[in-house]
């Protein structure tokens, strides 16, 4: 990669930056490249993202991301909290989508117990993983539009993303910090309520996007400033193990959903959006194609929604639910004992992955056979999604980079863990 | 391409590397010698039939015992196959340092910054082996399990008032 092309003036561009951090200003800038520090606080980095770019004129000559500043060490937490009292900090990682957050995780533990959700959870969570790749999406097409000068496409997504919010509050009862599924089930059953709310939902749907698309497909600054940007090679794609929208963008059909099936995907119905343009306009499209999609399985999700229980019956690692507690003595031990104790997983190591709005959102638990993991690690798809900055933004201007960090849509709550 | 024949086309080619392997939940998991490690997984990302061409991932695990403290472990997808595998390395605490692979995927670059910085295991060969959430001149590795879970005070420089 350029950005370690030679060592020697890496090291000198970082301790400059030591001293003085925000500029560093060489003696004849005609003669020179120079090299500016972008972030950790700048509107278009999404989060705390900060970049040394390094410039020929206006042309990037190299970029060099730096992580860590919204590091809070969920994988350190993880090891010292039992299964179930980990729920909450899946919320804190990728916060655009905290529902698909929560299925992966519960996805993850129930991998390692054996266990499996009844049907109508498993329904649910398709609900609320395409809900929360809609919601994503919508905030991811909205920035990157704004990014590159269409403030109001940005207006417009988060009208509809309002929608959705809602529908969390209802069903969850929170709009961010969900905590909705449960080991071995959900937190709560779906509600007519929410039926009634996400069909409205849905009924506008595809004509706001419809409009969204068409306020930024034949926009001329738009286009001018996506298009052949921030382009990204399919075999290097692959090698850097990009994965999602910038992954489908770059020609390559790859989508858990349907590669490595969880939950009722199978039986569900939708197409697999792949582009090969593998520019910044490429990524927008595709996501635009996925929310469509979306909203069609989410549809198909509603009308065959069987009744049913939202919990699996397995005593010994469910938690039983509370009015049961407070008159049976037997589910108040098991309460007890799963509160204080922590569930009673095997010996062994698993991987679950999902396709999160970002990619590939997965969880590694490393178990001992006690009630908290010994080793948690969180394969975060916008940490790997970002290591293609580089290569993207070489040779391109200072001002692509915006657009580009705008089409990789990156979460720096799940960056940095 | 199930399990099996993954590991019977790795005994096949990379026989002498391989330690061992476990099956669980589905998922393979082989162990093979750390100094082999570049050479298991050139042939995994080479090989026509296995053409594991991604890392999905790369962790590093301290399991606090004696022998074999830490662990490296390698989670490999194969776009042709849909399948995944994941290989494993022991490494010990008084030799923590692991042949890079960064040069079969350039995906491992970024992975085993984060290994290094969180578990304090070295990458032979890695390009550019900074830390990458941890400032650099940070003195512990906190996933590592004698890390203390409150951190450990004045560890990191605050500004000065």
């Amino acid at each position: 990669m350029a950005s370690r092309a030679d060592d020697v003036t890496k090291s000198r561009i970082l301790a400059a930056l030591e001293d003085q951090d925000t500029t560093v200003v060489v003696d004849d800038p005609l003669e020179n490249t120079m090299v500016i520090n972008m972030g950790p606080q700048h509107p278009a980095t999404h989060g705390v993202l900060r970049l040394l770019v390094k410039l020929d004129g206006e042309r990037v000559v190299a970029c060099v991301p730096e992580l860590g500043y919204l590091h809070r060490g969920y994988e350190k937490i993880a090891e010292a909290s039992t299964y179930h009292e980990f729920i909450p900090h899946t919320d804190r990682l990728d916060y655009l989508a905290p529902l698909s957050n929560n299925v992966a995780y519960a996805l993850a533990v129930e991998k390692l117990l054996g266990i499996e959700a009844p049907p109508r959870a498993q329904h649910i969570r398709v609900l609320c993983c395409e809900m929360a790749r809609v919601a994503s999406h919508l905030v991811a097409v909205g920035t990157m539009a704004m990014d590159v000068g269409a403030l109001t496409v940005l207006l417009w997504t988060f009208r509809e993303r309002e929608k959705l919010m809602d529908v969390f509050d209802v069903l969850t009862g929170a709009r961010f910090t969900t905590s909705f599924t449960r080991i071995g089930g959900l937190a709560q059953d779906w509600t007519p309520q929410c039926t009634a709310m996400l069909t409205a939902f849905l009924e506008g749907f595809g004509r706001e996007i419809a409009e969204v698309e068409k306020l930024l497909s034949r926009n001329r600054i738009f286009v001018d400033r996506c298009e052949d940007v921030g382009y990204i090679a399919r075999e290097d794609a692959v090698a850097l193990g990009l994965t999602g929208p910038i992954l489908r963008a770059a020609g390559v059909p790859r989508d858990l959903r349907r590669d490595k099936p969880y939950l009722i995907y199978p039986e569900l119905d939708f197409e697999v959006i792949t582009l090969t343009e593998s520019d910044a306009l490429a990524r927008f499209y595709v996501r635009i194609a996925e929310m469509k999609e979306s909203a069609k399985i989410l549809t198909q999700v509603l009308r065959t929604m069987p009744e049913g229980p939202v919990h699996t019956r397995d005593t010994k690692k469910v938690l039983p639910r509370k009015e049961r507690i407070y008159t049976r003595m037997e589910e108040l031990i098991h309460d007890f004992m799963l509160i204080n104790l922590g569930v009673d997983p095997p010996i062994g190591e698993i991987y679950q992955g999902i396709e999160s709005s970002k990619g590939e959102f997965g969880i590694t638990i490393v178990s001992d056979g006690t009630g908290q993991p010994w080793r948690m690690k969180i394969r975060s798809p916008s940490m790997v999604n970002l290591s293609s900055i580089p290569p993207m933004c070489r040779g391109g201007m200072l001002s692509d980079i915006v657009a580009i960090i705008g089409s990789i849509d990156p979460v720096m709550g799940e960056a940095d863990k | 391409m199930t399990n099996a024949l993954v590991l019977e086309k790795l005994t096949a080619s990379c026989g002498g590397a391989i330690l061992g392997s476990s099956e669980f939940r589905g998922d393979l998991t082989v162990t093979v010698r750390k100094e082999e490690i570049v050479a298991v997984c050139r042939f995994l990302r080479d090989d026509p039939g296995l053409a594991f061409d991604m890392l999905v991932d790369l962790l590093g695990i301290d399991m606090y015992r004696p022998d074999g403290r830490f662990e490296v472990l390698y989670n490999l997808y194969s776009l042709k196959n849909r399948a995944y595998v994941r290989i494993k390395v022991a490494v010990e605490e008084d030799d923590c340092v692991v042949p890079t692979v960064s040069g079969v995927w350039t995906a491992a670059d970024w992975h085993e910054r984060e290994t290094w910085d969180m578990m304090g295991i070295r990458f032979a060969g890695h390009p550019d082996l900074r830390r990458m959430y941890m400032p650099e001149e940070y003195a512990y590795h906190p996933l590592r399990k004698d890390f203390p879970l409150l951190g450990i005070p004045d560890s990191i420089p605050l500004p000065r008032k």
